[in-house]
């Protein structure tokens, strides 16, 4: 008991009694055993000698690698151009599948909460829970290599992220305003247009621009199996260690992502 | 023109809100609801329009009893009942004139209303409101700009373009000043003599009640316990529907009418 009557007849008060405290440091003590416990297994399962020659082996790789190859750059207008194009689409496509998936998974406006609400929720943790990565070598097999398989991973991926947030925001809007618009005996499809879609309208932005922010990063890497992009350069280079290329195509990819940074600050400005 | 009959709501919870209400209110009377917190005032217009689905007993709009009707005949009985909220339930991200057009919602088809290509009449008609409410150039203006006795006059607007034959108020003062709640509940008065229209007001401010309208019903418990004019509302009376305090001072006499309704 946190407040505890004194003998001389005040009351003192500490944050916890007694009791829950040992409890804590026996908590505290377990975890710290665990810790160590780790630590010397992942030592014993490390080869140290290429750990400790690590610092002369990154400072090599940043010798070849300075200065970049420069001109290299004309080989990458088209990828990066393909990655910021396959992050876009992807990004358009996965909200237009997410915002049916969003209404339906929302508390407020579900269809039916017994069967189509967890349909919809499935979607959402299924398409969050694979990595675009594996997205794309599962589409590659069935849609061949190339940008068109990237979209769809892309998208496929995004459709979870977008539809959570979206639903987040479907059921905290206002009701009082769905219902002044339904008391004016608009249909259910007029209530969503005047009264819930302007509501969550700043939430859809948004997420619209960060999702797109996140897919252009990785969108990057997509190249590495074959699914169009930057990352197709980038696995080709590193495969015949070249490494002013390498930097030139982490430069590039770098800029892509502040300039992504940048449009999505700017959008998201704009819209709150 | 409304008539309640045996009208019950009793929540999930097992709340008793309403007690076989009977309640009935002819064409053009403006009818102040008071009552304490809790004593079912909201519900009461809640199930009148069905924002709050009553669980027994019939509500009489004209010859129809709203009670019996399916979602499509509902939608269609509702644009005869105008709605005005506490919090005003403005849509704050559009602007006033579209908040004034969701009005006419009822009559417009699904894409002339999200395209907003609402007809001219309607849009006429939302001008001349706005007008007479003194916000005629703030039409433009998103919702959320406006102040408090602003935004009740685009409510009282949005109701009034239903053109219905009934409003519904629900507490149109609670979240405004002394004399902005004064001139709404003027306004609110004033309109509805104008269209000969009868509204359901529901209002904490005994005194205010007392100053505009004709007919006051208290209720307690879910239950009328008093139905009568506006002077017949003594001590006594209200120690019945609120319980036992010292009424003089709220009982006020109807003096000061000077006021003009200013923008």
């Amino acid at each position: 008991m946190p407040v505890k009557t004194l003998s001389d007849g005040r009351k003192a008060w500490q944050r916890r009694d007694s009791k829950s405290q040992l409890t804590r440091w026996f908590f505290t003590l377990i975890g710290v055993a665990i810790f160590v416990w780790c630590w010397n297994r992942i030592s014993e399962a490390t080869t140290w000698f290429f750990v400790w020659d690590a610092p002369s082996i990154a400072g090599d790789i940043l010798a070849r690698a300075t200065p970049p190859r420069w001109s290299y750059i004309e080989k990458l207008w088209v990828p990066i151009w393909d990655t910021l194009n396959i992050a876009t689409l992807g990004t358009i496509g996965a909200l237009i599948l997410a915002v049916p998936v969003a209404f339906m998974a929302a508390r407020n406006t579900t269809p039916s909460t017994l069967f189509i609400r967890p349909i919809a929720l499935l979607i959402i943790v299924s398409t969050r829970s694979i990595n675009s990565l594996i997205w794309a070598l599962l589409l590659i097999a069935i849609i061949g290599p190339g940008v068109f398989a990237g979209v769809v991973a892309i998208a496929i991926r995004s459709i979870g992220f977008c539809a959570k947030l979206l639903y987040e925001a479907i059921e905290e809007i206002d009701v009082a305003q769905t219902e002044a618009i339904a008391s004016t005996g608009a249909s259910r499809w007029q209530v969503m247009a005047f009264g819930i879609v302007p509501q969550i309208l700043p939430a859809f932005a948004g997420i619209s621009v960060f999702r797109w922010d996140i897919n252009i990063r990785e969108s990057t890497v997509l190249g590495l199996v074959g699914a169009g992009g930057i990352g197709l350069q980038l696995s080709s280079s590193l495969n015949v260690l070249a490494w002013p290329q390498v930097a030139l195509i982490l430069i590039v990819i770098l800029m892509a992502v502040v300039l992504g940074e940048w449009v999505s600050a700017k959008v998201r400005s704009a819209i709150i | 023109m409304l008539r309640l009959v045996e009208l019950d709501k009793t929540y999930p919870t097992g709340d008793k809100a309403l007690k076989s209400v009977d309640l009935e209110v002819p064409q053009g009377q403006v009818l102040a609801l008071i009552g304490p917190s809790g004593a079912g005032k909201s519900t009461l217009i809640r199930c009148i329009n069905r924002l709050v689905e009553p669980t027994s007993g019939s509500v009489f709009l004209g010859d129809v009893d709203l009670t019996k009707l399916g979602s499509g005949a509902l939608r269609r009985e509702r644009r005869r009942m105008g709605m005005i909220f506490q919090e005003y339930a403005l849509v704050e991200r559009l602007t006033v004139m579209e908040n004034v057009l969701s009005g006419r919602l009822g009559y417009v088809g699904f894409w002339r209303s999200f395209t907003r290509r609402f007809p001219q009449s309607d849009v006429d008609e939302a001008f001349r409101l706005l007008d007479r409410v003194g916000l005629l150039e703030m039409a433009d203006k998103r919702a959320d700009e406006l102040s408090g006795g602003q935004r009740q006059r685009v409510g009282i607007c949005r109701a009034l373009i239903q053109n219905p034959a009934l409003l519904l108020v629900d507490e149109p003062t609670a979240s405004l000043d002394p004399k902005t709640s004064r001139q709404i509940m003027r306004l609110i008065c004033e309109l509805c003599a104008e269209r000969d229209l009868a509204a359901i007001i529901n209002i904490h401010d005994v005194a205010l009640a007392q100053m505009f309208v004709q007919r006051v019903v208290g209720l307690r418990f879910g239950a009328i316990e008093f139905d009568g004019p506006p002077d017949a509302l003594t001590p006594d009376v209200l120690t019945r529907i609120y319980g036992e305090e010292d009424w003089e001072a709220t009982i006020e006499k109807v003096e000061d009418e000077d006021e003009m309704v200013t923008a």
